[in-house]
């Protein structure tokens, strides 16, 4: 099985909205070693201006991981999730997530690229608030390895 | 010459090309990896199971590699105080992590400055991570603002 080329520029339907909890928040903080009053602390982080525990960076992988799992169920794209190696990823945000969010993505695969028998599939997930706000963009390359 | 870690305050940030604003050492366990796979929901088997691992041609149990990501900004967080300032972080995973049962392993990260567009009130912070002497995480950059 290959990938389908013809994934290019298809955009996915937006994720089920994501509740951003406060107790997941400083779960997923201790589990990468945080350190910010911010992340752990809400009275901190309301003194900082922001309603409520800022979620670590790479916390927007949790709601992205939906967008993913459409792209790799999707019945003609060819992905076999055995063979799929993270290469790259990359956020770009426009601020930062906070308890109490209600975040939807939207995936689109913005290339795919052929080298040495392996496929690089590039993905762009973009989060947005309940508001319709752009929070942060996560975009992963994924390295599905071909028959050898 | 290093910064001014945890200030926030952009005005007394040392943002000499290559000076270090921040470094940190983090060990991890078995226990870490489990740990994130429940926060994360990321239940990969090849992150606590060494049967799995070695099927699928491994040299061991990995640490996932956006733990390794995770990890690896928490300095720069530190030193901007501020999280509204990073505006960018991205990396490309170019070795795994193997985390041994008993002893685990370390990843040392060093951050530096890497480039600064004052115009822009942007500077580039470059990670070097590295785990057992050996860089984990190629072109590790973290775009920040500096106003």
């Amino acid at each position: 099985m290959t990938v389908n080329p013809d994934l290019v520029g298809r955009v996915f339907a937006p994720t089920a909205p994501y509740a951003v909890g406060r107790e997941k928040v400083r779960e997923f903080a201790r589990a990468v070693f945080a350190s910010s009053p911010l992340s752990l602390d809400p009275a901190a982080a309301r003194a900082a201006g922001f309603a409520d525990v800022v979620a670590p960076p790479t916390f927007a992988v949790v709601i992205q991981e939906a967008t993913l799992a459409q792209l790799l169920a999707e019945p003609d794209g060819g992905i076999d999730f055995s063979r799929v190696v993270h290469g790259e990823q990359r956020f770009r945000y426009s601020r930062p997530i906070v308890a109490g969010d209600e975040l939807t993505a939207t995936l689109a695969v913005t290339s795919i690229k052929t080298l040495g028998g392996n496929a690089m599939v590039t993905a762009e997930s973009s989060i947005l608030d309940a508001d319709g706000g752009h929070v942060v963009t996560a975009t992963s390359t994924l390295v599905v390895r071909g028959d050898s | 010459m290093s910064g001014a870690p945890g200030t926030g305050d952009p005005e007394v940030w040392s943002l000499e090309i290559g000076s270090i604003i921040g470094e940190a050492d983090i060990h991890l366990t078995r226990d870490s990896l489990v740990r994130y796979a429940g926060a994360s929901g990321d239940f990969n088997a090849i992150h606590y199971r060494d049967d799995v691992a070695r099927q699928v041609g491994l040299p061991g149990v990995l640490a996932h590699g956006m733990l390794t990501m995770g990890v690896a900004v928490q300095c720069v967080l530190d030193w901007v105080a501020d999280p509204s300032r990073i505006l960018d972080y991205g990396v490309r995973f170019t070795r795994p992590v193997v985390v041994d049962p008993v002893s685990g392993t370390s990843i040392t990260v060093v951050a530096k400055v890497g480039v600064v567009d004052a115009e822009a009130g942007e500077a580039r912070i470059d990670l070097t991570v590295t785990s057992g002497g050996q860089t984990v995480l190629g072109k590790a950059q973290v775009r920040v603002s500096i106003r």
